[in-house]
């Protein structure tokens, strides 16, 4: 498998086969046939409007939802089946799902680390929290932070076990643009160091373009498009993603320019 | 240290962390089962002092069996509050996507309420004592695997409760506050399972507590111990616990096949 990100052959940490997966009681598949592969070292971009399907293949991948058909293999191993080989491997921060209110900082760290089992767990965690600018914030309560730091907090969680794959949905939606600048530059700088794989999504479309060495468009749970940021432009002749993503939204199609 | 006891330590410092810094937590955990034990312990002092002839024997009962009680109850709220105080904070999905086996999250949450209810048994045994003049251990050493017993009913009980939170989510919280209640009259813990009307009595012999509470009776009224009673105890016992952790992993793999398990604390 070419990584996208510097060309070089590297092997895949996800593959994902014709998933589907349809709620009970739905008449339509909120994910329909989707294949991709995720490169270790690479950063994917998962896109698509408000229910393309986008959240319930990070679910499928992370084993909360048994797909309806279709496979998934992270690390080689079925997220279901074989869930702790899986998770051990892996991390996961989204703006939507929360971390204890009613710790304090340090203490959900230190909750964590001991659910990962993570060697020098306060070397780590103090490491981790210097770098997301979180230190002032360890004796206060998580309920206590605002929405920016609660995300830096999601973060510095997702990467104390030195994950290979991290997955992370719409990492930036309550940072300022210089924070979310600085984990986005510290996110690279980590998969230059270790080639950390990247399943992202995300709303910012410039966020998307700057950030991902590949992108997957979804619609109704389909895959319409994929490729590098600017391969996906120059098919639908499009000036920027945010352009291609409100043509998407709006009319569910995209025609390819040739 | 073996990874699973780190993990399994991670949880039980997960719940000690919220108890230890907050005095109203602390206060919670005593407050319902020390204000229970107080109205039924003056009502029973009133009893003795209305009576003709000496009641001693029904007081002893009575304290023993409220305190049994307490524990089986505690048993099984303070397990379904451990999953609970996850899905109040929305933070289940962390620790579901977290490599803690159900095992060991369950072994956790075990430790902790025993610790929760050795210490709410050690305060109502001091309330007994200094309000009372009651000591627990006067119904002897047979407390001890009463105690356990009660402990493994209300944990198996919660097995039950947990696993239908985990396919309902919120909607199932309700039974987590109802079921000592759907238990408490077939379990005979203030009379004998003769008072109850034969249908009642069928449902009454499926349940460990009403031999529980049989044998204590006998204990308290004849000072001996009815060893015949352990072995049905200890059977109904192990069946409700396999049957609960059973349950459980058919909820969970039900939750994820529905798109439950996502859901968890987002409703």
């Amino acid at each position: 498998m070419i990584n996208h990100y510097n060309g070089l052959m590297a092997p895949a940490v996800l593959e994902v086969h014709k998933l589907l997966h349809r709620y009970p009681g739905s008449k339509t598949a909120a994910v329909d046939g989707l294949t991709f592969t995720l490169a270790s070292g690479e950063i994917l971009g998962l896109l698509g409007p408000n229910g393309a399907g986008k959240t319930t293949t990070l679910h499928s991948i992370l084993g909360l939802l048994e797909p309806t058909a279709g496979t998934i293999r992270v690390f080689g191993h079925s997220p279901i089946s074989e869930r702790i080989q899986v998770v051990s491997r892996l991390n996961f921060a989204s703006a939507d799902v929360e971390l204890p209110s009613n710790l304090t900082v340090i203490e959900c760290l230190k909750v964590f680390a001991g659910l990962y089992t993570i060697d020098r767990a306060s070397q780590r965690i103090n490491n981790w929290m210097q770098q997301l600018d979180l230190t002032e914030f360890a004796k206060h309560t998580i309920g206590s932070l605002s929405s920016g730091e609660r995300m830096r907090l999601k973060l510095c969680k997702a990467l104390l076990n030195d994950p290979e794959l991290l997955i992370l949905d719409e990492p930036t939606l309550s940072l300022d643009p210089y924070m979310a600048h600085k984990v986005r530059e510290l996110l690279k700088k980590i998969r230059s160091d270790r080639s950390l794989a990247i399943l992202h999504t995300s709303h910012n479309m410039q966020e998307v373009e700057s950030f991902c060495d590949r992108i997957l468009f979804l619609h109704h749970g389909k895959l319409l498009a994929q490729g590098s940021p600017k391969e996906v432009l120059k098919q639908f002749e499009s000036q920027s993603l945010n352009e291609l993503f409100i043509r998407v939204a709006g009319t569910g199609e995209l025609s390819d320019a040739s | 240290m073996p990874a699973s006891l780190t993990r399994i330590g991670a949880v039980y410092c997960r719940q000690i962390y919220l108890l230890r810094r907050s005095l109203i937590r602390v206060f919670d955990v005593m407050f319902w089962p020390v204000m229970e034990f107080m109205v039924w312990g003056f009502m029973v002092l009133y009893i003795q002092k209305m009576a003709t002839g000496p009641i001693t024997q029904s007081i002893v009962f009575l304290l023993g069996a409220l305190i049994g009680w307490d524990i089986n109850c505690r048993g099984q709220l303070a397990m379904n509050i451990a999953a609970l105080e996850d899905i109040w904070t929305r933070n289940i999905i962390q620790v579901l996507i977290s490599p803690i086996r159900l095992w060991e999250w369950l072994l956790a949450v075990a430790l902790y309420t025993l610790t929760k209810v050795g210490a709410i048994t050690l305060v109502l045994a001091l309330l007994a004592w200094g309000l009372y003049a009651f000591n627990l251990l006067s119904i002897g050493w047979t407390f001890l695997p009463l105690a356990a017993n009660l402990f493994l009913f209300g944990w198996a009980l919660g097995l039950f409760t947990f696993g239908l939170l985990l396919r309902y989510g919120n909607a199932a919280e309700a039974l987590t506050w109802g079921v000592p209640f759907v238990i408490q009259p077939f379990s005979c813990v203030f009379y004998p399972l003769e008072t109850l009307p034969g249908w009642a009595q069928l449902i009454a012999r499926l349940l460990p507590t009403t031999y529980i509470f049989e044998g204590l009776r006998k204990t308290v009224s004849e000072g001996a111990v009815a060893w015949n009673l352990w072995a049905t105890i200890a059977g109904l016992n192990l069946l409700y616990a396999a049957g609960g952790l059973f349950f459980v992993s058919w909820m969970l793999k039900a939750a994820r096949r529905s798109g439950q398990l996502c859901r968890l604390g987002q409703e």
